[in-house]
C-alpha cells in the first residue's frame, strides 16, 4: 500500500491515532473519552498489525526480513526498515503493551487528556522505530526522539518533583547521546555507510573498537540503566504517571539491552571481550547493590525500580557472557522483565488511584479488601522473584547459568540476587497486602473493577504461560543468538592468529 | 497413569482456587479430597508394579525450555524411588486433605486452604517425578511458595507472616546453592538430565573445578552445593531457624508440609544423586556430620519446649538428622526407609496434636493441658502409638528404620561414622525423654485447664508465659508470639462475634469428629506395620531387587555390613529408648516437681536451649539487620552523597547557573534537549555533505 511495508504500517498507525487526536476540537467529556477511544482503538491496531507482522516473519533463521528502503536523507542515509530474530520480540512487547498504557491511565488521567495520548502514541512510533531501525541514522533519531513524549509524560503529568526528576534524566542521557552521535560519525567516516547490516560485516580495527564501544556503552549503559548511572530510574519512575512507569520500565530499558545485542557486540567484538570483565563487575554491583536498596525503600514505586535495575543487572551480565545460556537468557530476560515489572507498576497504581500514595506504611492488609488484587500481586511478586513456572524464572536461571559457564565467580555472585530478591519483594507484599486492616483510609478500598480485571488478565496469563513454554521467544532468539556467538568467535579467532603470527 | 497421579491434584487447585468461592467450601473439600484419593490410589497401583515388577519408565510431558546445548524437559522419571515418594506424598495428602475438612471446619476460608494443599501436592509430585534438575527445582520452589502461603495462611497474624517470610527466604539461601549447583553439574555434564548425569558420573570422579580461588574436586563440589539446598528444605543445621515457626500454619499443614513430605525433599534429592554422592567421599562426610549434629542438636532444643507443635518440630528436624546420616554413611536405602516410615509416624503424631489442640480449643501450650486421656481416649491412643513407633518400640515401624541407621553409622567405614553414631544414639534417649515427656504432660498429669483457666490460657497466659520464658522473639522486626494460637487471630472474631462463641461456654475436652479420626487410625495402621511389612525390602534381603539402580550401587554393601553390628550396638537404641521413657516417667509422673527444680539449676543451660542455641538472635542480628543496615548506607550513601552528588545533582547545579545567564527558554528542558538533538542530526549532516558525497 502506497509502497510501504508493514513495519512502516507499524510506525503510521500510532502517528494517524495521534493525529486524529490532535484534530478534535475542545475539552469538554465527550472529546476526552474520544480521545481516549482513539487511543485504545490505535494502540489496539498496531498491536494486531504488528501480529500480522509477526506471521511472515520467519523465525527460524538470522537473516533480516520485512525489509523495506526509502529514501531519506542521503544515497547512503536511507530509511531503512528491517527486523531480525532479537527486534521482532520487541516490537511485539512494545505494541502488545501500549494498549496497557492507554487503560490505566483511563480514569487516572484527567488534564490535558488529548495532549496525553497524543505523547503516547508518538512515544509507540519512536519505540517501535527503534528496534526496526535498519539504519544507524534512523535508529539515532527515534533512540533520542522517544525521550521527548517521555519528558513530557514525567514532565506535565507527573508527581511534585517531576521537575527535578526529568532534570535528572535529561542530564544523564544528554551525555550518553552526545558520545554515541560522535561514535555514530566515526562509523560512517570509517566504513562508509549508515546501513545496520553493512555495518555488521564491517571490521572495525580494534583499537577504534574500544572508543566506539566506550562512546555506546555511555548511551546503553545509561538506558539500562547499569550502576552507577541508575540514579535518574528510581525518580523517573516515582514522578511518572503509571503508565509511564509501565513503558519505562517495559521498554526504554530494553532499548540499552537491545543497543548492546545490535551494535556493541556485534560490531565490537574484540572490545566487548575487552570489556567484558567491566561489565561483569558492573552487573554484579547491580544486582547486590540495587538488591539491598531495594529492601529499604519506603516508596513502592521505588522498590519496583530499584528491583529492575537488579534485574537488568542479570541481562547486563548475561549479553556479555556470549555463551547461548547467557545471550538468550538475557534477551528473554528482558521481554519477561517487561512483562512482569509493568505488571507491578500497573499494580501499585491500582492502589495509588485509590489512595493516593505510594507510601509502603499507608497500606496493610489490603487482602481484606482486596482478594483478587492479592492474588494478581502475588503472581507478579512471584515471577519478579524468579520463582519457576513464572517467566521471570527462565530469563534469570539461564542468565545465571550463562555467566557460570563464562565466569564462576560471576554466577557465584549473581545467584545472591536470588536470596535478596525473595527479601525485599516478599516484604512488600506482606507489608501491603498481608496482616489486618488497620488504616481507616483502607476500609472502604474497592478490589479491581472489571478494567483493571481485563487489564491483568493477559499479563497473568502470559507470564506464566512463557513460564512453562518460553519456547516461542526463546527460539525466536536462538538463531540470531548462534550467529552472534559465530561471529564474536571469528573475531576472537582473528586476533589470536594474528598474535600467533606476530610472534 | 502418571499424568493423572501429578496433575489431578493440580486440577484440584485450579478448581478450588479458582471457582473457590462459586462453588462453596463444602464442593471444593470434596472435589481437592476426591481427587487426591484417585491420585493415592494410583500412586499405590504404581508402587507395586515398579517396586514389585518392572515399570521403571520415563514419560515425556513437554519440553521446557531449550538453549544451545541445554534442553530441558517436563518429562517424569518414575522408578523405585519415586514410586515410594508418590506413595508418601499422595498418601497423606490424601489423609490430610479428609483430616482437614474436619480440623478447618470453622474457617471461612476453606476453598483457599484445600487449593494451596492440592497446590502443594502437585508441585511435589512434580518434584518427586522430575527427570532432570531444573524440573526438580521447580517442584523446589513450588513446594516453597505452598509451604509459604500456608503458613501464612492466617494472614492476619504478624507472626505467621514473619513466620512465612523466614521459612521462604532461608529456603532460597538454601536454593542459592542448589542453583549453583546445578549450574556446576551443567558445566561438567553438558546436561541436566538424570538419565545423562548418573550413568556418567564415574568419568568425571577425578575432575577438578577451579571456583573461588580454590581447586576442587569436581563431584564434591557440585554435591557439595546442591546438598546446601538440602539442607535448607530438610531444615538441617545452619538453616534449620525456618521449621520450629513455620508452626505458625494451621496443623495439618504441619503434618503435610513440615513433617511427612517437603521437608524430606532434601533427603530424597541426596537419595536421587546417590550415584553422584558415592563417588565423593568428602560430601558423604559433610552430609554424615550434619546429619548427626541436626539430630542431636534439635533433639537437646525439644527437650524443653512448650508448645506441643513446637516438639514435634524439633522432633521432626532431629529425624531429619537421621536420614542424613544413613545417606552420609552409605546406607542410602536405610535413609529413605525411614523417610517412608517417619511420615507415618510422624504426620500421626502432628495430626494427633492437631486433635488434641481442635479438642483444648486451639490451646497449644503443653503447660495448660494434662489428663486428656480421660476425655479424648481415640486421639491419646494414637498418640501413644505414634509415640512408640517414634522412639522405636520393638516392631513399629521406627524401630525398624531408626535401628537400621543407628547399626549402619555403627559399621560405617566413612568420614564422621563414629560422630554420627554416637550422636544419633545420644538423640535416641533425647527422642524417647521429649516424646514421653509431652504424652505425659498433655494425656496424663493433673489436669491444668479448666473454666476458671480459659481467659487465662487464651490471654494473659500466654503473654506471662512468654515472658517466664525469657525469650526475646522478636525475628525479622516483627514481634513473634512464641506460644502462636492455631487460630484465627483476635482481629477476625471481631468481624465475626459468633465465631468463637460457640466455645465460649463448653470447656470441656472433646473427641474430634470421625473425619479427623479416620486419617488417625490409617496412619496408626502405618506407624505400626510399615516397617515389618517393607524392612525386607527397604533393607532387608530383597533390598537390590527392589531399589535396583534407583539409589547408588554402593549401598548393598553397606547395608549388608549393616545387619553384623554387634549385639550390643543392636540392643543400644531400646536401651536408649527405655531410659528415656524412665526418665520422662520420673520427672513427669513420679515427681513433677523435679523438671523445674532442674531447671532451676542449670539456669544457663535450660534459657540455652529453650532460646534454641541462640540461632535466631544471631542470625537476626547478622544477617536481617546487617543487610537492613546495609541497604540503607547504600541508598542513603551510595546513592544519595556519592553518586548523586558528583553526578547529576552536581552538574545540574552549574548547568542551571550557566542556562539562567545565557538562554531563558522558558518552554522548558524538553525544548533543549530537542534543540541539541537537532543541532547533532544537522551536524551530521553536513558534515557527511562535506566529506561523504566527495568520496564518492
Amino acid at each position: 500500500m502506497f509502497g510501504l511495508g508493514i513495519l512502516a504500517g507499524l510506525l503510521i498507525v500510532p502517528l494517524v491515532g495521534a493525529a486524529i487526536i490532535l484534530s478534535l476540537r475542545g475539552d469538554d467529556a465527550d472529546v476526552r473519552s474520544n480521545a481516549r477511544w482513539i487511543a485504545l482503538f490505535a494502540t489496539v491496531a498496531t498491536f494486531l498489525l504488528s501480529l500480522v507482522a509477526w506471521g511472515r516473519f520467519d523465525p527460524s533463521t538470522s537473516a533480516f526480513q520485512l525489509t523495506e528502503t526509502h529514501a531519506w536523507l542521503a544515497e547512503t542515509i536511507r530509511f531503512k526498515l528491517t527486523v531480525d530474530g532479537f527486534a521482532m520480540p520487541f516490537i511485539l512487547l512494545t505494541t502488545f503493551l501500549m494498549p496497557f498504557c492507554i487503560l490505566a491511565s483511563w480514569e487516572a488521567i484527567e488534564h490535558r487528556v488529548k495532549a496525553y495520548y497524543v505523547c503516547f502514541l508518538v512515544l509507540e512510533t519512536t519505540m517501535i522505530g527503534v528496534f526496526a531501525a535498519g539504519d544507524l541514522v534512523l535508529f539515532y533519531l527515534m533512540f533520542e526522539a522517544g525521550l521527548m513524549p517521555m519528558f513530557l509524560i514525567i514532565g506535565i503529568w507527573g508527581g511534585k518533583r517531576r521537575i527535578y526528576a526529568s532534570f535528572k534524566f535529561f542530564l544523564y542521557t544528554l551525555l550518553g547521546s552526545v558520545l554515541m552521535l560522535l561514535a555514530i560519525i566515526a562509523m560512517y567516516w570509517h566504513a562508509g555507510t549508515t546501513d545496520i547490516q553493512a555495518l555488521l560485516q564491517h571490521r572495525f580495527p580494534a583499537s577504534m573498537q574500544t572508543w566506539l564501544w566506550l562512546a555506546f556503552f555511555a548511551s546503553f549503559a545509561v538506558k539500562m540503566p547499569m550502576w552507577p548511572v541508575h540514579t535518574w530510574l528510581p525518580d523517573a519512575h516515582v514522578e511518572a504517571p503509571t503508565a509511564g512507569s509501565v513503558i519505562l520500565a517495559g521498554i526504554l530499558l530494553k532499548m540499552g539491552g537491545y543497543g548492546f545485542i545490535r551494535f556493541s557486540l556485534p560490531m565490537f567484538p574484540d572490545a566487548s571481550l575487552y570489556f567484558q570483565p567491566l561489565v561483569y563487575a558492573l552487573s554484579i554491583v547491580a544486582i547486590i547493590y540495587a538488591s539491598l536498596v531495594a529492601l529499604m525503600q519506603e516508596d513502592m514505586k521505588k522498590l519496583v525500580a530499584y528491583s529492575s535495575v537488579a534485574h537488568m543487572g542479570f541481562v547486563t551480565m548475561g549479553l556479555f557472557s556470549l555463551n547461548p545460556q547467557g545471550v538468550q537468557g538475557a534477551m528473554f530476560q528482558m521481554i519477561s522483565h517487561g512483562l512482569v515489572s509493568g505488571a507491578l507498576f500497573l499494580c501499585v497504581g491500582v492502589v495509588y488511584d485509590r489512595i493516593h500514595t505510594r507510601e509502603i506504611a499507608a497500606y496493610g492488609g489490603l487482602v481484606n479488601r482486596m482478594p483478587l488484587y492479592a492474588v494478581v500481586f502475588l503472581i507478579f511478586t512471584m515471577a519478579n522473584v524468579g520463582l519457576p513456572g513464572t517467566s521471570g524464572f527462565v530469563g534469570e536461571f539461564l542468565t545465571m547459568m550463562g555467566a557460570f559457564r563464562s565466569n564462576p565467580w560471576v554466577g557465584f555472585f549473581s545467584a545472591f540476587g536470588v536470596i535478596l530478591s525473595a527479601g525485599y519483594a516478599l516484604w512488600l507484599y506482606a507489608r501491603v497486602v498481608y496482616g489486618p486492616l488497620e488504616k481507616p483510609a483502607l476500609r472502604g478500598i474497592l478490589d479491581l473493577n472489571r478494567r483493571e480485571m481485563i487489564t491483568f488478565a493477559p499479563l497473568v496469563l502470559l507470564t506464566i504461560y512463557y513460564g512453562v513454554q518460553p519456547g516461542p521467544i526463546l527460539d525466536t532468539f536462538a538463531p540470531p543468538t548462534e550467529a552472534l556467538i559465530r561471529g564474536v568467535e571469528t573475531a576472537m579467532s582473528a586476533v589470536k592468529t594474528a598474535a600467533l603470527s606476530g610472534n | 497413569m502418571y499424568h493423572a497421579i501429578v496433575f489431578l491434584p493440580l486440577v484440584g487447585f485450579l478448581v478450588a482456587g479458582i471457582f473457590g468461592r462459586v462453588i462453596g467450601p463444602r464442593p471444593s473439600e470434596i472435589v481437592t479430597t476426591a481427587l487426591l484419593a484417585v491420585s493415592a490410589f494410583l500412586s499405590w497401583i504404581a508402587f507395586v508394579s515398579v517396586g514389585f515388577g518392572s515399570g521403571a519408565t520415563r514419560v515425556q510431558v513437554a519440553t521446557w525450555m531449550v538453549s544451545g546445548d541445554l534442553v530441558v524437559d517436563w518429562a517424569f522419571r518414575i522408578d523405585t524411588l519415586t514410586a515410594v515418594m508418590l506413595v508418601v506424598v499422595t498418601t497423606v495428602s490424601a489423609l490430610v486433605h479428609l483430616y482437614s475438612i474436619g480440623y478447618m471446619h470453622e474457617d471461612p476460608h476453606r476453598p483457599r486452604f484445600f487449593a494451596y494443599l492440592s497446590l502443594f501436592t502437585f508441585a511435589m509430585l512434580m518434584l518427586v517425578t522430575a527427570d532432570n534438575l531444573v524440573q526438580m527445582f521447580f517442584g523446589w520452589e513450588g513446594v516453597g511458595l505452598a509451604s509459604y502461603l500456608l503458613i501464612g495462611f492466617w494472614y492476619e497474624k504478624p507472626s505467621a507472616n514473619a513466620a512465612a517470610m523466614k521459612a521462604f527466604i532461608v529456603n532460597r539461601v538454601g536454593d542459592f546453592g542448589f542453583a549453583l549447583g546445578i549450574f556446576l553439574v551443567f558445566v561438567l555434564f553438558n546436561s541436566v538430565s538424570f538419565d545423562q548425569i548418573l550413568p556418567r558420573a564415574g568419568e568425571l570422579k577425578e575432575a577438578t573445578f577451579r571456583f573461588l580461588g580454590h581447586d576442587w574436586n569436581a563431584i564434591t563440589l557440585a554435591c557439595l552445593l546442591l546438598f546446601m539446598g538440602a539442607m535448607g528444605k530438610s531444615a538441617q543445621f545452619l538453616l534449620h531457624t525456618w521449621l520450629p515457626d513455620a508452626m505458625e500454619g494451621p496443623t495439618p499443614v504441619s503434618a503435610l508440609i513440615h513433617a511427612a513430605t517437603m521437608v524430606t525433599a532434601g533427603v530424597f534429592m541426596v537419595a536421587r544423586l546417590s550415584p553422584l554422592f558415592e563417588l565423593s567421599p568428602d560430601a558423604m562426610t559433610v552430609v554424615t556430620v550434619i546429619g548427626a549434629i541436626t539430630a542431636f542438636f534439635a533433639a537437646t532444643v525439644g527437650l524443653v519446649q512448650n508448645d506441643i507443635k513446637r516438639v514435634i518440630a524439633y522432633s521432626t528436624c532431629s529425624q531429619l538428622g537421621y536420614m542424613f546420616v544413613a545417606l552420609g554413611v552409605g546406607a542410602f536405602g536405610a535413609g529413605i526407609f525411614h523417610l517412608f516410615t517417619h511420615a507415618f509416624f510422624k504426620a500421626l503424631l502432628f495430626l494427633g496434636a492437631g486433635s488434641v489442640i481442635h479438642a483444648m480449643h486451639h490451646e497449644q501450650d503443653m503447660r495448660n493441658m494434662g489428663a486428656l486421656r480421660r476425655y479424648i481416649p481415640f486421639t491419646a491412643a494414637m498418640m501413644a502409638i505414634g509415640t512408640l513407633a517414634l522412639t522405636g518400640f520393638p516392631f513399629t515401624a521406627g524401630y525398624y528404620s531408626k535401628d537400621a541407621i543407628i547399626e549402619a553409622a555403627y559399621t560405617s567405614h566413612g568420614g564422621g561414622a563414629a560422630l554420627a553414631f554416637m550422636a544419633t544414639v545420644i538423640a535416641a534417649f533425647m527422642t524417647s525423654f521429649y516424646s514421653w515427656r509431652l504424652f505425659f504432660m498433655t494425656f496424663e498429669q493433673a489436669p491444668r485447664w479448666g473454666g476458671s483457666h480459659d481467659a487465662h490460657a487464651h490471654a494473659s497466659g500466654h503473654a506471662g508465659s512468654h515472658h517466664a520464658d525469657g525469650a526475646p522473639g522478636h525475628h525479622e522486626g516483627v514481634a513473634h508470639d512464641n506460644k502462636g494460637h492455631d487460630v484465627e487471630p483476635a482481629s477476625h472474631s471481631d468481624l465475626e462475634p459468633g465465631h468463637h462463641a460457640d466455645h465460649a461456654h463448653h470447656h470441656r475436652p472433646h473427641e474430634s469428629p470421625l473425619v479427623m479420626l479416620i486419617p488417625l487410625g490409617v496412619l496408626a495402621f502405618g506407624a505400626i506395620f510399615a516397617g515389618m511389612i517393607f524392612s525386607r525390602f527397604f533393607i532387608g534381603h530383597d533390598a537390590e531387587h527392589f531399589w535396583r539402580g534407583s539409589l547408588g550401587a554402593s549401598q548393598y554393601k553397606v547395608l549388608e555390613e549393616m545387619h553384623h553390628a554387634p549385639l550390643w550396638v543392636v540392643l543400644s537404641p531400646a536401651v536408649m529408648m527405655i531410659g528415656g521413657f524412665l526418665l520422662a516417667f520420673l520427672m513427669y509422673i513420679r515427681r513433677p516437681d523435679l523438671p523445674a527444680r532442674a531447671a532451676a539449676q542449670n539456669p544457663i543451660l535450660y534459657r540455652f536451649l529453650l532460646n534454641k542455641w541462640y540461632f535466631d538472635e544471631i542470625y537476626d542480628f547478622v544477617f536481617v539487620r546487617g543487610a537492613k543496615a546495609l541497604g540503607r548506607f547504600l541508598w542513603k550513601q551510595g546513592d544519595g552523597a556519592v553518586i548523586d552528588r558528583l553526578g547529576p545533582d552536581g552538574i545540574s547545579a552549574r548547568v542551571v547557573d550557566v542556562t539562567r545567564g545565557v538562554v531563558r527558554l522558558q518552554t522548558g528542558y524538553v525544548y533543549h534537549y530537542a534543540f541539541v538533538m537537532l543541532i547533532g542530526v544537522a551536524a551530521l549532516i553536513t558534515w557527511y555533505l562535506l566529506t561523504g558525497a566527495g568520496a564518492h
